[in-house]
């Protein structure tokens, strides 16, 4: 959860629920790279294709509302995703990301300064967004103490497997 | 405090807690779904060997009910034997129906509890005077393991119905509007909690559409102050055994709104978000290929008589396809008992085991492209019920049943009178 992360960006818009995420059909999947292949298809069919390692994903309001499925998390960070920057997130979309280790920033206003494939260059800590491409900023609102916690262990399995005293090793 | 947040504290063994600050709560119901084989893997992941206790689990085995590929199969079959090695005895295999319904039938919600299943319309058992909440397969693993999980204490929106319901409207059509008028963000991290005089002409099937609905405006959990109408409905099969919160006097809502239903007309969510809400009479007339009545939004008995009452005697139009999935097998039964199967079989309705089917776009009524699709449950998102092409308005079941007769969108009051 330190450092300063950099990527491209896929843009969408406002209400990206789960569904377009990671469709329906495909939720009896369970493997991360299956899963992986499904990314965002009903919104942007080409995204599984054109995704590279450390791209990030910039939306409008209530990114991931809709169904708890967790393959909406587990869709984007497998595909390489290294954060999504949003005006708001859906609470429960929210949990999963957080849960596996994925950032989820809440940046007021970053769906309008963004455009697809602009160089985003994100300083985790600070909460500071700055796209290269154009020269804008954004600052993301401060992750609470409990969510840093949980980036900080690599998400909750590596938290909880340390609080119930198992070894990464083991 | 609110009612949800004494429920919250209980859970957290503490005398108060405090709106936004997290609290770490023992779960007393924790529900897992056949589509999330990961709980099980994120179980195994964290080292879980014994489930912490297999009393408070519940497996339903409902939105691929009956598996339909060999991956689903797969799947069950692994949920099962979890269930059989850890002495998981609630174990809902696929004869019983959606989780929602199951748990209202069986009477296993009861006021006061902190309820959590992997799924997003938990939200319903606010109906009940639950804290009712849905979260994905890793937070479910950890209640496994742990017993206990972690929450924000919300803020709360008051949402207050006053007025008189008009002939023909629901409270599926209320909860359209208030979800039309206050955005699917609006209750984003916040819970929502239903007052007013409206409520009490409202049964328990009513209330809890109107609780699960919530879920389509972002809300954590929905809360109905339970009343006579409650205990009626939870006595008729056990004694009430949890104490009854209440709501202190002077609590402060986040907001408060109130919707006078007097004259509302029945409503309707147009492609592609459940808050793009107007009248029904906007949409007249549009042909519709598949009606679906069912779900945890819209498959009670309640809303089976409603569509019996519509088409008893009449046949819908050969052109349009009328899908009805009872939402368990207790509102199945009960449904065939009153002669409401009877009657929908006999005007074409084709019916589908108790389960989520079309809903979610997995299988049991998926949409082509270019078709269009009037539903009772609770979604339209873009390819939703199948194709990503193809158009769902999400009504009433009235709305939905007066649709299947006449092959349009059409006014359910006119057969209601």
């Amino acid at each position: 959860m330190n450092g300063i992360i950099k990527g491209r960006a896929f843009v969408y818009g406002a209400n990206i629920d789960t569904d377009q995420i990671y469709p329906g059909g495909y939720l009896d999947l369970t493997d991360p790279e299956l899963v992986a292949r499904h990314a965002m298809e009903r919104v942007d069919p080409d995204f599984a294709k054109e995704v590279k390692p450390g791209d990030m994903i910039v939306a409008g309001a209530n990114f991931g509302c809709g169904s708890s499925r967790e393959h909406a998390a587990v869709t984007l960070k497998a595909s390489g995703i290294a954060a999504v920057l949003a005006e708001s997130f859906a609470r429960i979309f929210y949990r999963n990301a957080i849960n596996l280790g994925l950032p989820l920033l809440v940046c007021p206003g970053i769906a309008k300064l963004v455009k697809r494939g602009d160089m985003l260059s994100v300083d985790l800590t600070e909460g500071k967004v700055i796209d290269q491409t154009t020269g804008a900023s954004v600052t993301a609102q401060p992750l609470s103490a409990y969510v840093m916690a949980i980036l900080g262990n690599g998400g909750v399995k590596p938290m909880i497997r340390k609080q119930r005293g198992l070894l990464e090793e083991e | 405090m609110h009612a949800l947040e004494k429920i919250l504290a209980r859970a957290a063994g503490r005398e108060e807690v405090i709106t936004g600050e997290i609290v770490n709560c023992a779960v007393d119901l924790a529900g897992i779904n056949d589509l999330y084989l990961q709980t099980l893997r994120s179980f195994a992941e964290m080292g879980g060997r014994k489930v912490h206790d297999p009393q408070k689990v519940v497996m339903f085995l409902d939105h691929f009910a009956p598996a339909s590929t060999i991956t689903q199969a797969d799947n069950q079959k692994q949920f099962r034997e979890f269930c059989w090695e850890q002495g998981i005895d609630l174990l809902m295999d696929i004869n019983e129906g959606v989780c929602h319904q199951i748990l209202a039938d069986k009477r296993l919600v009861r006021p006061g509890m902190l309820v959590v299943v992997t799924d997003s319309h938990t939200t319903t058992h606010g109906a009940f005077g639950a804290f009712g909440t849905g979260v994905g397969a890793t937070d479910l693993a950890i209640i496994l393991i742990t017993g206990q999980l972690w929450f924000r204490v919300p803020e709360v929106i008051r949402i207050h119905l006053e007025g008189t319901i008009g002939k023909g409207v629901f409270a599926k059509d209320i909860i359209l509007k208030v979800i039309g008028t206050l955005g699917a963000d609006y209750g984003v991290y916040r819970a929502v909690e239903f007052t007013g005089p409206v409520l009490d002409r409202l049964g328990v099937s009513e209330r809890m559409t109107l609780c699960n609905m919530t879920t389509e405006m972002g809300a954590k959990t929905a809360y109905i102050q339970p009343d006579p109408v409650t205990f009626e409905f939870l006595e008729d099969k056990l004694e009430l055994d949890s104490p009854v919160l209440t709501t202190d006097p002077g609590y402060r809502y986040a907001a408060v709104h109130t919707f006078d239903v007097t004259g509302l007309k029945p409503q309707v969510a147009a492609p592609h978000s459940v808050d793009n809400v107007s009248d029904i009479a906007e949409y007249l007339g549009r042909p519709i290929n598949q009606a679906f009545l069912g779900t945890c939004t819209g498959g009670r008995v309640e809303d089976l008589a409603v569509a019996a009452r519509i088409l008893k005697g009449r046949r819908i139009n050969p052109r349009t396809r009328f899908v009805v999935v009872p939402a368990s097998k207790g509102v199945f039964l009960e449904a065939m008992a009153k002669g409401y199967i009877q009657t929908l079989v006999e005007a074409g309705a084709t019916f589908v085991t108790p389960s989520c089917a079309a809903c979610l776009g997995t299988h049991q009524g998926i949409l082509a492209p270019g078709e269009t699709c009037i539903t009772a449950s609770s979604r339209n998102f873009p390819g939703r019920m199948g194709h990503a092409e193809a158009e769902i308005f999400v009504a009433s079941p009235a709305s939905v049943a007066a649709a299947a007769l006449e092959g349009k969108i059409a006014d359910p009051v006119q057969y209601l009178v």
